[in-house]
């Protein structure tokens, strides 16, 4: 795992999946409001949580990731109505893999954020950091 | 990094006049990714979005015979069908064409430190690079579509919505949950600008409505199922509580109004005799000719105190934060019609700001001309109401003069109630509404998609939405209208191919992909002598639940490949050197 992330002072390096509906534009809603979270926050959408493969949270960590947050879609789903349900089983999934590879399951971390959670993104982004500061050392 | 050999990619990087490059040094992310072996032109534009650059980019994607570009800009939200178009135009594949959100998850939100958010911006570009490097043409699937809409809510926004659609050839299913249609200003008095009383508008509404072969209008109806997709939806209407009816539309427009802040007992004295709503007012004002009287009592004072509902910062319990922008208009409106009724009559306005915007500011006027006046209240300290000797008497700071404490004995208090989201659970439930942080039905963006919800083919148009005037809701009604016309009237809809396939080589045939899909889009098939699994496109949905759990990893989303994927994660955890 990277430790030295030059434009971060060094913080952990966080991959976020969201959704291209739901998670997403609370992201973008998180950033039309000026609100500031690490540069060290990374995010790829994808059209559904319910949809990743357990398999892209191990190659994240093992290609140098700190942590993989899934802001997932929760009950906004306009999918699947048991997508929280189907997301959980990934995170469970996931987690299962993470360990059969040693590394620490708390690297990986779930939450429905819908589509104006601007707000609660940033708090998680901001404990998942400080967590995942304090796994390091 | 994973190498895309062949790949002849152009990347655009955006200034967004200074929206990015305040933030972000886009020049520099131009010089780091134009190293990338499958990128051949890297530019950089003030606005990428401009027809004039846009047709520059068309000329070069056909001059270098690009086979993939990235446009690094503001959210895909805004601009990936503008530029899927572009795409188009230049004889290039849609599909080969990525958005990377540098503004809103990028520049915007580290606006403190433009090293560290340029180091980001080019990882972001990199993973974008990545993903169009591994992209595969796409063609969209056509899906033919049924010329009939449902209109939910009968007030003035459905009701003028379903004469629109008729007018455009398209079927009406209109249902109600009332057992009258009319809706909120069925009750109101003189209606602005043109004087027009609301019983009358949605009088001769509603028979025009009736009198139309193309609209079917069901009161005491609601609906209680909704499936199938954008074109062709299937809708099950309860009407009466006990007959059921099963109807296919191609569209939905939710036009079900709002409700009127109710204020708490005491709030500003309510429920003192004398002491009433905006909406009560208007029915009294309504109902008044010559003689102007409250329970048989003659009005010669009305204070109205604004803001009573909407604002509300120093509320603990449950505040409504946001303006509800109509009630200024609103109550300015009804001291107008009240001098017009009886000139005599003083009329004190409390207020916190006036938003008379627009042309309603000649209201404002109107009403300082008959003599209304106008005092200035801080939200900290309120107007007090009580009541002595069967009168009414409120006593106000006014800022305008300095902090003087006024005490006007009154007739009728008027609160300028807000408008509040209605309690519409079954509803949101069956349609799977997005809600807004207000508690109305929420729009994609405001300005680029007003009336669009994140729903393919369900929109939403007047007060249900949010506080607006008669004449905005009418706006958005036409513009659900225009929008849904414009979605069935060619017969067919392009569907997004970015669905769910099966790698033929891959798949051993388990049935898990069936099993999880609640589309029934998975179906067994004998491919060269061998079971495997196909999806029909056109009733994928394209979120992939069917990825995960694929014991063979032989299932990916176009556009989302496991390939894409592990490529867009490589470039973001790579270090800018």
């Amino acid at each position: 795992m990277t430790s030295s992330d030059s434009s971060n002072g060094g913080g952990p390096k966080i991959l976020v999946f969201s959704t291209n509906n739901i998670s997403d534009p609370g992201i973008d809603l998180a950033g039309s409001s000026h609100m500031n979270y690490p540069t060290s926050v990374q995010v790829i959408s994808l059209p559904c949580s319910s949809g990743i493969n357990p398999r892209w949270l191990l190659h994240a960590l093992e290609a140098g990731f700190d942590g993989v947050f899934v802001a997932a879609d929760g009950t906004d789903c306009a999918y699947l109505p048991d997508c929280t349900d189907r997301t959980a089983a990934v995170m469970q999934k996931a987690q299962d893999l993470i360990k059969e590879r040693g590394l620490d399951p708390r690297r990986v971390k779930m939450a429905g954020i819908c589509s104006v959670c601007s707000e609660s993104f940033v708090s998680h982004m901001e404990k998942f950091n400080k967590a995942l500061s304090e796994l390091k050392t | 990094m994973m190498e895309m050999p062949g790949r002849k990619l152009g990347v655009y990087i955006c200034h967004c006049g200074g929206n990015i490059s305040d933030y972000v040094n886009v020049e520099r992310v131009a010089d780091v990714v134009e190293g990338d072996p499958s990128v051949v032109t890297v530019k950089t534009n003030i606005f990428t979005c401009s027809d004039a650059t846009q047709q520059d980019m068309i000329a070069e994607i056909q001059e270098k015979k690009l086979d993939g570009i990235v446009i690094a800009s503001c959210s895909p939200k805004l601009h990936l069908n503008t530029f899927r178009a572009m795409a188009e135009r230049a004889g290039l594949n849609p599909y080969q064409y990525t958005q990377v959100n540098i503004r809103e998850q990028c520049s915007w939100a580290h606006t403190h430190s433009k090293d560290a958010a340029t180091d980001k911006a080019i990882k972001l570009v990199r993973a974008g690079i990545a993903r169009t490097g591994l992209s595969m043409p796409l063609k969209r699937l056509r899906v033919e579509t049924t010329p009939a809409a449902l209109v939910i809510g009968a007030g003035v926004a459905g009701l003028r919505a379903a004469l629109a659609l008729s007018d455009m050839g398209i079927s009406v299913h209109m249902i109600e949950r009332a057992g009258q249609p009319g809706g909120m200003i069925s009750k109101w008095g003189k209606m602005f600008p043109n004087g027009k009383k609301g019983s009358e508008i949605i009088d001769s509404l509603i028979k025009k409505v009736r009198e139309r072969e193309n609209i079917n209008l069901f009161t005491d109806a609601n609906i209680i199922e909704k499936s199938g997709n954008v074109g062709k939806f299937s809708v099950k209407i309860s009407v009466n509580s006990k007959e059921t009816i099963s109807l296919t539309v191609g569209g939905i427009i939710v036009a079900t109004g709002f409700e009127p802040y109710i204020p708490k007992d005491g709030e500003f004295g309510f429920r003192l005799d004398g002491v009433i709503t905006l909406p009560e007012y208007e029915e009294l004002l309504a109902q008044s000719s010559g003689s102007f009287k409250y329970k048989g009592r003659d009005i010669k004072t009305v204070a109205y105190i604004y803001c009573v509902g909407s604002r509300e910062h120093c509320k603990e319990d449950n505040p409504h934060l946001y303006c509800s922008r109509y009630c200024c208009t609103g109550a300015v409106h009804a001291a107008v019609c009240t001098g017009d009724l009886n000139p005599g009559v003083h009329q004190f306005h409390l207020f916190r700001d006036m938003r008379t915007y627009g042309k309603y500011e000649m209201l404002y006027d109107q009403a300082l001309k008959q003599g209304s006046i106008f005092l200035r209240y801080e939200e900290n300290e309120p107007p007090q109401v009580t009541s002595e000797d069967g009168r009414l008497k409120v006593k106000v700071k006014d800022r305008l003069t300095g902090g003087e404490e006024i005490e006007i004995k009154t007739d009728l208090v008027v609160l300028v109630t807000g408008m509040v989201p209605r309690a519409n659970a079954p509803l949101v439930n069956v349609l799977k509404l997005p809600i807004g942080k207000d508690g109305f039905f929420n729009e994609i963006h405001p300005k680029l998609k007003p009336v669009e919800t994140v729903i393919d083919g369900l929109f939403i148009a007047g007060a249900a939405q949010g506080p607006k005037t008669l004449s905005e809701s009418v706006a958005s009604s036409m513009a659900a209208s225009a929008k849904v016309a414009a979605l069935l009237l060619k017969g067919y809809i392009d569907l997004e191919p970015l669905v769910a396939k099966v790698d033929p080589d891959l798949c051993t045939w388990c049935g898990a992909c069936e099993q999880t899909c609640p589309y029934g889009a998975v179906q067994r098939i004998t491919c060269d002598g061998k079971e495997i699994a196909m999806i029909n496109p056109v009733l994928c949905k394209g979120e992939g639940g069917c990825v995960p759990v694929c014991p063979q990893q032989a299932i990916g989303v176009e556009g989302y490949t496991n390939s894409q994927v592990e490529a867009m994660i490589d470039a973001l955890a790579m270090e800018v050197a």
